[in-house]
């Protein structure tokens, strides 16, 4: 079980990390949900793996998983719904006013003609 | 202790929602409410920073949780002092965007200003690992919104490289924490500083591939290389009073790293050992080079400007990487100087641009009228903040660090780096004044009269109040260098032997048990 | 300390001060203005003038007032002999220099300024010469840089003048830099940073192993001001100043900044060989070039300029020898050449402003029509050449007395042989001024005649002429005791054996003057062939070396900026990614590692389908992300993968909220893609994909090492305390739950205090787009795929319609179970948005819009609000802000549960998650609108043909 579960983390982090070198927005907002699918499992792995012991108290059970880090998953879950909502919306508008999904800005310092140095030499 | 120490997380938080809801559809009423919160919250500030300075550290126990369970604020001379920066800087910015209306190129700007304070007031005040992500998610969300205020495509651009570039960070933050709790089954800042100094050296592996990855996600806020590169862009496309904000935001990485690789990775912690310090120095020595350089060869002023912050970035984590008292302390001033004079400069910046037409932050010649006396004086006085001249505190600053690494072995490389640096800078910054405020035009003027640039447009008093203040501060920070200076002594101390910290959060807990 | 010593920062701060008068006063006049500037200059004058008997007497006043002690930076100033030379050096011709420039600038230029500037600089001289405390010395040093590079570029219209301030505040700004480096070694060496202090420790820095070092770094910042060569380019170019800076700045003050030091520092650092040969020699190199070129320069000021900096290097030399006698004489002639070459440069101004041209080739015979100035320039021009009778010669004679007794690697003729070379140039030029500018034939008609100046102008370098002549004279009378204390603080101790008088006997000096003079009246009588000669030859343009060098450099730096800052965030990420796999590595191999015994959990069947799955359709993602609509399906399948696996991992929670959001968030990128392109086209090559792919591997495997290394191992976590507390303290049996809202319900808040955020951001940004250029290509948008007719299918709505009131049932009871069982406001919240997300969907958005009536701000306010305000209310108990307080309650239906403040925070989370989910959607619909999409007014409608116009709904 552990196995699968650390080659899934690893497999999801790679795929993500492949799609947010793309040159697309697109991509690269797939390549960030895969990572943080990647990480909620990561994160929700760190309190050991245990079946069949769901954190809700009750006479029957014989025995609770750790439920800190689940709650820290939701959380994360959570905070990680509202950055996607907020990258895919600024991938939108970034695409709606330059014509295309290109995530690369092309030479950021622009070349500016009158920038030779002074030469007025009387 | 009291519910003081919570207000500044908790005052903007109530009061955003409102600007939002209530007064989103008049600017008088959101600028009012607005500023009387930061106002109450520069006071706030001021009286935690007078209480933390005379004791504490002093802990506040949300829901009533003791640590480690619940999550707890902690109030020291370092919160305090961040806190109080902030507000000083959030004022500045405030006065100056209502006085140039800045607030009405677009929506929700002072709800966003006020959750911005608020996520930063909470990372500097929390003292749980997993919390302090949390507020970072929020000062980042709200820096996003404010990043690409107002719209236009280079900004939406930049703005989502500035999106992207973060997230990646937080992924990678969540996987720190992750290990670090696999490890140490706890998240409290205290309790970690307890418990990582328990960890043999001999079983480290884990926490210090935790320790590493959590210097990469705050070498990210602070802008330090290899980890520099989204920082440029992002604050020259910034609307230029954001940007000045902005220079609160590398300070909160700064801030990270000096509470996390003080208290929970120090130095004297076996299981570290010297890591931190090791990686911090030479990324911060070619931070100071990348920022000077790109001084020099900055095009346009805001770049320039973003180069310059960059360098102090890297001479404060110069600073930072010795983990001396004496170096902290230093480090500890030049943060609060470069905070104060990125921030008046980068809104004089925008009083320039504004009034150059066309040209906007180009540096080239300027129309033929000789420029407004105040502007190209208030120039002036940034310029020398910035490049670190006397008789502002940049000089002073830059004095304190240099005697502050000197007994570093590698000090003839740290001040090399910081004095050819500030070389460049001087270079760069008197170029660029002398293009902006003494060249003039030669040729025909353009026929649109709103496209040439005229320098001669008066400045809103108020804008200047704003600038004025900021520029009064650093004479201030010169002026009483001692009594700061001690203060940041005793902070120092504080960071480095963590016992106080510790025993504030955990009271049980006695040294070497 | 005594009330004299008091003055000492005042005489430093009184400028300072004094530079906000003449800007003010410029309203009331030019002269009142003038009067303004001198005022603060007087004051300190009368002030230095009353410390004055005590230093003569031979005490030393100190002044010390903390700053910064930690760093050993103190207010702190000391005026013994040296400090009081020149002090008054720099007060008195400052005093000259105001009354002279009232009448040399004309009406338009901004006097205001122009005295604000100087006092600046005065008072940064002043605080040089008197600090006691090098950092502070420091301080004072970089506030000339800057002071001056205002007066420089004073002209702002003149591109020399912006050229020649930038080039000078570079040059001496970066000497300054390093004279830092320096200055703190020094400190370092002694323990203290107090000059005083530093003087007594001679032997103590000489014999130090960072003695050179230091030497080295001080003597940039000495050379750099002093404008020795190679630095003395700067110096002819700051000449584009008005002549009243030059005079200021060239005799008195900030180019004897540097020799100031040298001298100040001589007891500490002279009399060693390095000293020796650098100073000496660099003097001396100096001394000859600045003459030679002097000797074939046109223009006057330029001539002057160079002659000053021949004779800073005489004096940089004569304290290079590091005798005794020679500092002497260097103060000496420090002071000579202040009275000379300040005459001369205000007499070269009068010719300027009398014939409007300051080019020797044009002038000549002006003796004639103005023989005052002629007579002033002439005295003085005498004494720079050393001519008996004037100050010059007295100090110039005893330097020739010492270079004959100064050997040189061992040669005892270089030094002599070297000095009266220079000594015959200086002559030949000093002779040029006089001859060719006020006697020989006039060489061209002014329109008006040239005519002497007014008062105003000619009696300031009268009062230096007479001076050059009394000192000439009576040498001992006038100078004789400054000059011994001067000489005694120089060389720290007592004087060495020296006179001043005219007649020395005849020795070897006499001779070397002699030929001095012969030589150099040859070389002006012979001045056309050498001159002729001189002209052809190629010279290296120190300017355009300068010039050429900053420019590359900065060409340089920009394309190494744009090299690496190329706004590429791809390659960004891929650096980022790399340094993060290297340095997760190294921290990992540096540390050693117990692999953990942890006994490995059976893997079912269908987890290992469902295992097969998820990495099927993650590789997919990875194949087929070109196809965009795809991919986000195949998302969903991790998505729910995911989930199931939570399921069996005893995460129920979680496993609700995974597959809640899933769907939101699917929805919302369905609804975004719409707008954007729906396949990705090939860009990046086969080397570039090869590079990501293996940036990729690196990190999955060692996330997955990491994830193994840690689930092998067991931990005891601090999570017990919560399954003990959960239902006593925090009244719930979904331990996650009550963690949620009530042990860490601060990051909960926080949470939906993100989600507020988020909502907000993106409708200020649709506001931004909607507004700017974007919408207009959004007014004529063409829709890139076919599009259906049957926009909102009846099935789909009436499901919908009948699962609505279900959908609200479903979220009120995972609301109120959720503190016991898995649920909770989240959940409950994304479940309602969800239907509501479906009731758009299938009869769109505005026909929905238009059935309800809430407000998504205030939604979100709200939200916020009431989980800040019951957090709040915990304050009214007496308890920390979220401390949560419950009771049960019965309810048919639900049954038995418990009303917990936890509650009303949830109803936060449930509210806020509620409005930002539907304020997203509801900017996305606004672009939609914006773009034309049809606005149905029927629940249902089916359009039989493509609507030709798209106006209907604006």
């Amino acid at each position: 079980m552990e196995i699968l579960v650390a080659s899934a983390v690893g497999v999801l982090t790679a795929a993500g990390v492949y799609l947010i070198l793309r040159l697309r927005s697109f991509s690269v907002i797939l390549g960030l949900a895969m990572l943080s699918y990647a990480v909620n499992l990561f994160l929700f792995s760190t309190g050991r793996l245990t079946v069949g012991l769901s954190p809700i108290l009750s006479k029957t059970a014989q025995g609770y998983t750790d439920p800190l880090p689940q709650a820290l998953v939701l959380t994360a879950i959570v905070i990680s719904f509202g950055m996607t909502a907020v990258l895919v919306m600024v991938a939108l508008g970034a695409f709606l006013t330059s014509d295309h999904d290109r995530i690369d800005i092309e030479s950021n310092t622009e070349t500016d003609e009158s920038d030779e140095p002074e030469v007025e030499t009387p | 202790m009291s519910n003081w120490i919570i207000a500044p997380v908790v005052l903007p938080a109530l009061l955003a929602p409102v600007i939002a809801a209530v007064a989103r559809h008049d600017i008088v009423l959101a600028r009012t409410l607005s500023l009387a919160g930061t106002i109450f919250l520069t006071i706030i500030a001021l009286g935690l920073t007078v209480v933390a300075s005379q004791g504490g550290p002093y802990v506040y126990e949300l829901g009533n949780w003791n640590a480690p369970f619940g999550i707890v604020l902690v109030l020291d001379r370092l919160s305090a002092m961040m806190m109080l920066l902030t507000t000083v800087l959030a004022l500045i910015v405030q006065i100056y965007v209502i006085a140039t209306d800045w607030d009405k190129r677009g929506r929700h700007f002072h709800a966003l200003f006020q959750f911005q304070l608020m996520g930063l007031f909470g990372a500097f005040l929390t003292g749980d690992a997993f919390n302090l992500f949390v507020f970072f998610e929020i000062l980042l969300i709200a820096s996003y919104g404010l990043m690409i205020y107002g719209g236009g495509q280079m900004r939406l651009r930049a703005g989502l490289q500035y999106v992207v570039m973060n997230l990646a960070g937080s992924t990678l933050f969540l996987f720190a924490l992750g290990t670090i709790y696999a490890t140490t089954g706890t998240l409290n800042i205290a309790d970690l500083a307890v418990k990582i100094r328990e960890i043999p050296v001999d079983d480290a592996a884990l926490i210090r591939v935790a320790a590493m990855l959590l210097m990469i996600v705050f070498a990210i806020k602070a802008a330090l290389f290899p980890l520099q590169f989204w920082m440029p862009g992002t604050y020259a496309n910034a609307p230029a009073p954001v940007a000045a904000l902005f220079a609160i935001m590398t300070k909160v990485g700064a801030y990270a790293i000096l509470r996390f690789y003080t208290v929970v990775f120090g130095p004297e912690v076996a299981a570290t050992g010297s890591m931190p310090g090791d990686w911090l120095m030479p990324a911060a020595l070619i931070t100071v080079a990348i920022g000077a350089v790109g001084v020099l060869g900055a095009k346009r002023l805001l770049p320039l400007l973003s180069f310059a912050v960059l360098g102090s970035m890297g001479t404060l984590m110069l600073a930072v990487s010795v983990f001396t008292p004496q170096a902290i302390s230093a480090a500890l001033y030049y943060l609060v100087h470069s905070t104060l004079a990125a921030a008046a400069m980068f809104l004089v910046a925008d009083l320039v641009i504004s009034r150059r037409g066309a040209a906007r932050d180009h540096l080239r010649e300027q129309s033929p009228n000789t420029p407004n006396g105040l502007l190209a004086a208030l120039f002036f006085a940034g310029a020398i903040a910035v490049a670190g001249m006397p008789p502002l505190s940049g000089f002073i600053g830059k004095l304190l660090v240099l005697d502050a690494v000197r007994a570093s072995e590698s000090a003839a490389l740290i001040w090399a780096a910081i004095l050819l640096g500030s070389l460049l800078t001087i270079i760069g910054f008197a170029r660029a004044g002398s293009d902006l405020f003494w060249k003039t035009a030669e040729g025909a003027p353009s026929d649109n009269p709103d496209l040439e640039p005229d320098l001669t447009i008066p400045i809103p008093p108020l804008a200047v109040v704003g600038i004025m203040l900021a520029l009064t501060a650093l004479a201030a920070l010169t002026v009483f260098a001692g009594p700061v200076t001690a203060f940041f002594e005793v902070t120092a101390a504080q960071l480095v032997d963590p016992i106080d910290y510790i025993q504030a959060v955990l009271p049980s807990y006695q040294k070497g048990s | 300390m005594n009330t004299a010593s008091q003055f000492l920062p005042l005489i430093v701060v009184l400028p300072f001060l004094g530079a906000l008068l003449p800007g003010v006063m410029i309203r009331a006049g030019r002269n009142s203005c003038a009067i303004s500037a001198a005022l603060p200059t007087v004051l300190a004058l009368t002030m230095l003038l009353t410390a004055a008997p005590e230093v003569m007497g031979g005490e030393v006043l100190q002044t010390r007032i903390d700053w910064l002690p930690s760093l050993g930076l103190n207010v702190t100033f000391f005026l013994d002999g040296l400090g009081l030379m020149f002090a008054g050096m720099i007060l008195g011709v400052g005093l000259l220099i105001i009354l002279y420039a009232r009448f040399y600038l004309s009406g338009d230029d901004p006097m205001g300024q122009f005295y604000t500037y100087l006092l600046l600089f005065q008072g940064a001289m002043l605080g040089i010469v008197l600090s006691d405390n090098i950092l502070l010395l420091l301080i004072f040093w970089e506030l000339t840089s800057l002071s001056s590079f205002l007066l420089i570029g004073y002209w702002k219209h003149l591109p020399e003048g912006r050229q020649g301030a930038r080039m000078a505040l570079v040059v001496t700004g970066s000497g300054g830099l390093a004279m830092i480096a320096g200055m703190l070694i020094l400190g370092n060496i002694v323990g203290s940073y107090d000059l005083t202090e530093i003087l007594q420790n001679g032997d103590l820095i000489r014999e130090s192993d960072l003695y050179i070092p230091a030497l080295l770094l001080i003597l940039l910042g000495a050379f750099t001001k002093s404008a020795q060569f190679p630095f003395h380019f700067w110096l002819p170019h700051a000449m584009a100043a008005p002549t009243p800076v030059s005079a200021y700045l060239h005799s008195a003050t900030m180019v004897k900044a540097g020799v100031f030091l040298m001298a100040r520092l001589w007891p500490v650092l002279a009399g060693t060989d390095a000293w020796f040969y650098i100073v000496a020699t660099t003097g001396l190199i100096t001394m000859i070039l600045g003459a030679l070129i002097a000797l074939f320069k046109d223009d006057l000021k330029a001539l002057l300029a160079y002659s000053t900096v021949s004779q800073l290097g005489l004096i940089t030399m004569l304290l290079g020898f590091g005798t005794k006698i020679a500092a002497v004489i260097a103060v000496f002639h420090i002071i000579n050449h202040l009275t000379f070459k300040a005459a001369l440069f205000m007499s070269v101004g009068i010719v300027d402003h009398a014939t409007h041209t300051r080019s020797i080739k044009r002038l000549g015979g002006l003796a004639a029509l103005m023989p005052l100035t002629a007579l002033i320039a002439t005295i003085t021009a005498l004494s720079s050449a050393g001519t008996p009778l004037t100050n010059g010669f007295l100090s110039k004679e005893m330097m020739l007395t010492e270079a004959v007794q100064t050997g040189w690697f061992g040669s005892q003729w270089a030094m002599p042989v070297a000095v009266t070379i220079g000594a015959v140039l200086s002559v030949a030029y000093s002779l040029r001024i006089i001859a060719h500018v006020f006697f020989g034939p006039r060489r061209e008609e002014f329109a008006q005649p040239p005519h002497d100046p007014g008062f105003g102008l000619w009696s300031a370098p009268a009062l230096l002429a007479i001076l050059v002549v009394l000192i000439g004279i009576f040498p001992n009378l006038v100078i004789g005791p400054l000059l011994a204390v001067a000489g005694g603080a120089v060389v720290g101790g007592e004087l060495p054996e020296y006179s001043l008088k005219l007649w020395h006997g005849v020795n070897a000096a006499l001779f070397m003057s002699i030929v001095a003079f012969s030589g150099g009246g040859f070389l002006l009588w012979q001045h056309g062939i050498p001159d002729r000669i001189w002209h052809k030859l190629p010279r290296p343009d120190a300017k355009q070396i300068f010039d050429a060098l900053i420019s590359r450099c900065s060409a340089g730096a920009s394309w190494l900026t744009g090299l690496l800052h190329n706004g590429a965030i791809t390659r960004y990420l891929a650096i980022f990614a790399i340094s993060t796999v290297i340095l997760g590595y190294y921290a990992w191999s540096s540390g050693g590692h117990i692999t953990g015994e942890r006994p490995l959990l059976p893997v079912p069947v269908v987890v290992a389908v469902g295992w097969l799955l998820l990495i099927v359709a993650a590789v997919a993602v990875v194949v087929m992300h070109r196809q965009r609509f795809l991919s986000l399906v195949l998302i969903g399948i991790i998505g729910l993968m995911i989930s199931g696996g939570f399921v069996y991992l005893s995460a129920p929670d979680l496993a609700l909220t995974q597959i809640s959001v899933e769907t939101v968030t699917i929805m919302l990128l369905l609804l975004a893609l719409h707008f954007l392109p729906k396949e990705t086209p090939f860009e990046s090559g086969a080397g570039l994909r090869i590079r990501d792919g293996a940036i990729a591997l690196a990190c999955g495997l060692g996330i997955a090492a990491l994830t193994y290394a840690f689930l092998t191992r067991d931990l005891s976590t601090i999570s017990q305390f919560y399954l003990d507390n959960a239902k006593s303290g925090g009244g719930g049996t979904n331990v996650v739950n009550v963690i949620l809202v009530d042990f860490r319900g601060y990051d909960t808040y926080g949470e939906i205090i993100v989600l507020g955020i988020a909502g907000l951001v993106i409708f200020a940004l649709m506001e931004a787009l909607l507004v700017g250029p974007a919408s207009r290509r959004l007014k004529n948008w063409q829709f890139d795929t076919l599009r259906s007719r049957d926009r909102h299918p009846t099935m789909m709505v009436v499901v919908t319609r009948v699962m609505m009131p279900i959908a609200f049932m479903v979220g009120i009871y995972i609301f109120l179970r959720g503190h016991n069982q898995p649920g909770g406001g989240f959940v409950a919240g994304l479940v309602v948005s969800i239907a509501l997300l479906m009731q758009y969907m299938a009869s769109g958005f505005v026909w929905a819009q238009s059935r309800q009536r809430t407000e998504y701000h205030k939604l979100i306010g709200i939200g916020i609000l009431i989980a800040g305000l019951t957090g709040a209310g915990s304050w009214m108990a007496g308890r920390p802000f979220l401390t949560s307080s419950y009771g049960y309650f019965n309810l048919p239906l639900i049954g038995e549960f418990e009303l917990v403040t936890a509650t009303l925070f949830d109803l936060g989370v449930f509210l806020t998650v509620l409005g930002a989910v539907m304020l997203m959607l509801f900017s996305l619909s606004r672009i939609a609108r914006a773009t034309g999409e049809i606005v149905n007014v029927d629940p249902m409608d089916y359009i039989p043909y493509e609507p030709e116009t798209k106006t209907e709904n604006h």
